[in-house]
Parts: structure tokens; sequence; C-alpha cells
């Protein structure tokens, strides 16, 4: 079975005069039907320049350069504004970080639905209020059939995010692409955010790429996390053990930092100093200066994304994990570049 | 029992903060109205409806030197209210404050001053609560000029150099404007403008909520530290109970506009008393437990939902 989305060698860069720098290169994923998939890392990582290049809305100068973005196998031309108009809404949604400026405030949230509905759908006006009042129910909004003529303002920070939610699922897309969908709201709202986009993917089906930084969101709906360092994939593979068992010193610093009810009101565990902008990214693997288990070939060659092989018996054998870390290679990483890196729980 | 001689730095009783929103916009009439009546010029009593908005209502508690209480509760909830109310940036409407024995309040002119160099605050927005066109040496130096007794112009330097490290900054950044740091390295800015008083008291206002995981680690970190070596009592607001359990000795949860349970860290971690808690507690996201969207929790947030967040129409009973 293929999957819905395949994202495959993707490249952003930036134009300036003084030449070009590359945002992010070289990443490439695939998301099934009714799966989630969680990209995370810090902010300046390039999380949103992937989700806003498979939307077709990178905005000069930025651009993708290299890549391919396929959707139910036929391939998406994500340069061209005419080809993806009719793609966003219909087959892929959007939902962004903030509700508060997502929203048109001058519509009511039922026009905005309905005008979503009767662009991409072949249906009347009158039956798309009717669904809109369904999608406000499914969202869990209080008495839809009023307050499908609310203005957004009239509605707080979660509700119009959930309001979000529905515009972005109302055409029945096959993936939504969630940017930051619960930064913006507190952390009772979140969890409910949260519950309600796992639900909904299960539901209907619907493929999810969840653009977020925060761990423990991912933790609990994504099935497959994909950690992104300085335009990079570092690590990838299913939630489970990508962040039970990380591989990578940038993954295992990330779930470390985060403080967690119950462990002892010592020092957290940090990652020193900060990620490295596109222009002053060092030679090698773009992680070796704030890494503490750095060593000699970390500096000079930046390592390649390759399949982790767990079992030392059978090396070959399909693990759907991925890592790009030089700490894995084995004694014999000069002679053999084409090999697996080699897991540390095996 | 502390001995009676040493009082709490940080004292505030039945703290209450309300607006009464006379103003409406497009005439329009929220709910909840209380009555009140007025004589007009003509003799004539008018009734005019004023709706009273109740922020912050019968807040109490102290904090003893040295310690960190956290207040904790959703958006609206009113925990800004408090630090805002306890920075003396708002007036209270009924309830007093008082840190280290003088009213904020009613401080007088000795007061005055002697409040604004033992108190200071870091907010939650890094971006906006650094002067865009000040120079980083000129942000932290402020205090100085401001606060200290005599000033003189290479104690400043030598003070913003010394505060500048302390934060986990170079010297030479003081050279630098704020958008030439990061969110983290910003709110280290605001942190180092903070201590330049010397205070003995810090407001942090959700300090890390607008960082990424790893910089609030590390900011989280600095605090801790910075606490240690100056003594700094602190009041620390979040909305995130994984990080207060990491800061605080005491903890106090807030909903809407009032303390509905106040302890010991782990007594309200492991032992919360009150519904709302453990609702709180229950929404923290954890790296080791799955969710499962069995769908009474997704119809447990429908009916929930955002009911009692607005504190005009607030019920009497949480």
């Amino acid at each position: 079975m293929t999957a819905l989305l395949e994202v495959e060698k993707l490249r952003i860069e930036l134009d300036r005069e003084s030449g070009s720098a590359i945002l992010v290169d070289d990443v490439s994923f695939a998301v099934e039907a009714g799966q989630i998939l969680g990209i995370a890392g810090e902010s300046g990582a390039g999380k949103s320049l992937i989700g806003a290049s498979i939307l077709g809305l990178l905005q000069s100068p930025t651009r993708q350069t290299a890549g391919t973005v396929r959707l139910a196998g036929k391939l998406l031309d994500t340069r061209s504004e005419k080809a993806m108009r009719r793609v966003r809404g219909s087959r892929i949604g959007a939902i962004f970080q903030d509700p508060m400026t997502a929203l048109n405030p001058l519509l009511s949230v039922g026009a905005q639905l309905i005008e979503t509905m009767h662009a991409h759908l072949d249906i009347s006006r009158a039956e798309a209020r009717e669904r809109a009042v369904d999608w406000l129910h499914e969202v869990g909004i209080h008495d839809p059939k009023t307050r499908v003529d609310g203005y957004p303002h009239s509605f707080s920070g979660g509700m119009r995010q959930r309001i979000v939610i529905a515009l972005a699922l109302c055409a029945s897309p096959q993936l939504v692409i969630a940017d930051e969908p619960t930064t913006a709201l507190d952390v009772r709202t979140q969890a409910q955010i949260v519950e309600l986009l796992q639900r909904l993917a299960r539901n209907h089906g619907t493929a999810i790429v969840l653009i977020c930084h925060d761990l423990g969101i991912l933790a609990q709906i994504a099935d497959h996390v994909l950690v992104l360092y300085a335009g990079r994939t570092v690590e990838s593979g299913a939630t489970a053990q990508v962040l039970g068992s990380p591989c990578h010193p940038y993954s295992r610093g990330l779930i470390n930092s985060i403080p967690m009810i119950g462990d002892s009101r010592g020092q957290l565990a940090q990652i020193e100093g900060t990620m490295p902008s596109a222009t002053t990214r060092p030679p090698g693997c773009a992680f070796h200066p704030r890494c503490p288990d750095r060593f000699e070939p970390c500096d000079r060659w930046t390592p390649q994304l390759k399949e982790i092989a767990c079992n030392p018996k059978d090396p070959m054998a399909e693990t759907g994990r991925s890592l790009a870390c030089w700490l894995h290679s084995g004694a014999d990483r000069e002679k053999d570049r084409d090999r697996r890196w080699l897991c540390s729980c095996g | 029992m502390r001995m009676s001689f040493e009082t709490p730095l940080v004292e505030v009783v039945n703290l209450t903060k309300t607006y009464s929103g006379s103003r409406t916009w497009f005439g329009r009439r929220p709910t909840g109205w209380v009555r009140s009546g007025t004589v007009l010029p003509s003799g004539k009593r008018e009734e005019i409806h004023s709706p009273i908005v109740h922020a912050v209502e019968a807040v109490s508690f102290r904090i003893e030197r040295g310690r960190t209480l956290a207040l904790v509760g959703e958006s609206g909830c009113g925990k800004t209210t408090v630090a805002r109310l306890v920075a003396g940036i708002l007036k209270p409407t009924r309830g007093t404050v008082h840190v280290a024995g003088i009213d904020v309040g009613r401080p007088g002119k000795h007061g005055a001053s002697a409040l604004a160099r033992s108190r200071q605050m870091v907010f939650q927005d890094p971006y906006s609560s650094l002067n865009p066109r000040w120079r980083v040496r000129s942000i932290v130096a402020e205090p100085i000029k401001a606060l200290a007794q005599r000033p003189n112009t290479q104690d400043i330097d030598r003070e913003v150099d010394c505060l500048l490290e302390q934060v986990g900054l170079r010297a030479v950044d003081g050279k630098r404007y704020p958008h030439e740091f990061s969110g983290g390295q910003r709110q280290r800015i605001a942190i180092a403008r903070a201590l330049a008083g010397r205070p003995s008291f810090l407001i942090c206002d959700e300090p890390t909520s607008a960082l990424d995981v790893s910089v609030q680690a590390q900011i989280l970190n600095l605090l801790k530290e910075l606490q240690a070596r100056h003594g700094l009592t602190m009041l620390f607001i979040s909305h995130d109970l994984a990080v207060v359990s990491h800061m605080a000795d005491e903890i106090g949860v807030l909903c809407d506009g009032r303390l509905c349970e106040l302890g010991a860290t782990d007594t309200i971690l492991t032992q919360p008393r009150h519904a709302y808690t453990r609702t709180l507690l229950k929404s923290v996201p954890d790296l080791s437990r799955r969710r499962r969207s069995s769908d009474n929790s997704a119809k447990f947030a429908v009916q929930t939902g955002d009911r009692g967040r607005n504190p005009i129409e607030r019920s009497d009973d949480c």
C-alpha cells in the first residue's frame, strides 16, 4: 500500500543578495491515511516551512528548490499557484497556530464554513449551511444552530481553534497540515483540542501532519515522529520508539529538558547553547557544537539519515526507524559508508 | 512553625480586583448586570446597569523569605492580575499587599523607592518587554541609574557586565540591540534587568511560556541558580504544572479569580483536594502516557467546554 502523502528529498532555500541559504535539506517522510505524523524541533528548525511547502504556501524569498511531494501517488506541483488552489481546502486542509488571526473577523463562522464547502464540494448553499451546523456540533460547539451565525470575536481561543479545525476538515480533505495547533492555547484547552484532532483523524481516515514543538503532545497522539534539527531530519520512527528510547543526542536532550511532575526538584537537564541559524551552520553534524557526546568525525562529515539496524543478527531487517548520528556508526565507519546505523538498544 | 520575628517577605491579604464595565461596545449589554440607582440632574432616579467583573477575589497568601510560591490556572483565571497587583502595576479594589513590611497600596514617599528596589518583575513575552530602540547595556543599566543612591558611570558599567555574565550572556552583548537576540536570550536580558535593582523579591509572570522546551530548561535552571545565589523570594506565575513542580515550594491554584487550593508542592501534586486541581493535573501532557481517545474524555471536553471562563457570568460553586 502506498502512503497517502510522500515527501521526498525536500529542500527549501532562502534567496539572499549574497547567495542562497539552505533552510531545509533532504527531508523525506510518508504518512498513511488515518495516521498522524508529528514533526518536532525547536523554533527555527524549519518545521513550519515544511508544512508551508506541502501546501504550496512558501513565500518569496523562500522557495522549494528540490524534492517532490506526492499526494495519493500523484505528484503535486507545489510551485504552481493555480494547481495548488484546487488542492488546498479540498484535498489538503490547514490548521494554523493562531486561531485569533486564522479566521476572518468580518464574516460569521457559518459564512466561512459555507464558503469553503461551496467552493470545494458540489453542494448548494442551503446544504452547506446544514453541514456547517453539523461540523460545529462535531467539533464540540454548544448550540451550533445559533452559534453558526456568531462572529469569531464572540468565541474564546479554544472555541476558535475548534472552528478552524472544522474549516480545515469541512471539505473532507485526505490530509491536514496542523502547524502548532495548540501552542496559543492553555493546557486544559490544549488537551481537548488534541483529543479532538485524534478522534477526527480516526473517524474520517484523515492523515495529519502535526507540526509541534511540544513532545508531550506528540507522545499522546502521533503515530510517527520526525525530529528536525537545523533543517535536517536527525531521527524518525514510531513515536513510542523515538520518544521512549531516543538514539540521537538531540532527541534525548529535548526529552530530558521537559519538566515532569514527580521528578526531583533539582536541575533540569538542558542542552547548552542555541540552534545555529541557516547562515551559521557548522560543518559536519549541525548539532555537534552542542552535543555532549561529540567525537572526532562529528565536525567533519555530515551523518546521512539511514535506517537503524536493531537486531545484530539480522542487520537488514526493516525497523522503520532512521537516524543521522556518528555515535551509532560502529567501529569501521569509514570502510562501509552504506551500512546502517546500529541501535544502542540492540 | 517559623519564629514570629521572621515575618514573611510577602503577605497578601484578601486581595480583590473588580472592574466595572459600565462602558459598552455598540450598546451591547453583557450578561450578569448589577443594578445601581443614579440620580439624574432632573431629580429623577434612573436605573442604569453596570456589570461587575471579578478578576481576582479574596486571594490571600504569604511567601517566606527565599521561597517560591507558584500560582497556576488557566488563561483568564486571574494569575496575571494577581502578579500585577503584587507588582503594584494595578491598584487593588480591596485587600492589601505587603512586601518587606511596606504596604504596596500606600507605600509613602520612602516606601515607594524601597519597594521599587526590593521588588522586580519578569514578563511573559521577551519580544515586547524590551525597548527595541535601546542597546542591551542601557536596558540593564536603567534600573541601576534609577534606583542606586549615587550612580557612578564606572560602577554602573561594571555592574552591567557582571549582570550580563550572571545570566549567561557576554559583556560585549551589551552593545547589541534586543532584535539581535533569540527569545531565550531576550528573556535572559529581561532577567538581568530585573536583577539590576538588586531585588529581594522577583515576580515572574509566565517567564518561559513563549520559549522552546530546551530553552525553557535553560531559563528555569538560571532562575533557580540566581535564586540560590541571591536568596531571592519568588512569585512564579505559570499555566504549566510540570514547570511549577520544578520551581515552587508552594503552589496556589487559581480558578475564576479565587484561590481554590494552596499548599506545599508535593501535597498539591500527589494529593490534590480540589476537583479543579485534578483536572489541571490530568491535562498535563506526559511523554510516558499515551492518551486513549476513548470518547468519554471527548464528551467531557464538549460538556465542560469553555464554561465558567467568563468572569461576568461565573457561578458561585467553584
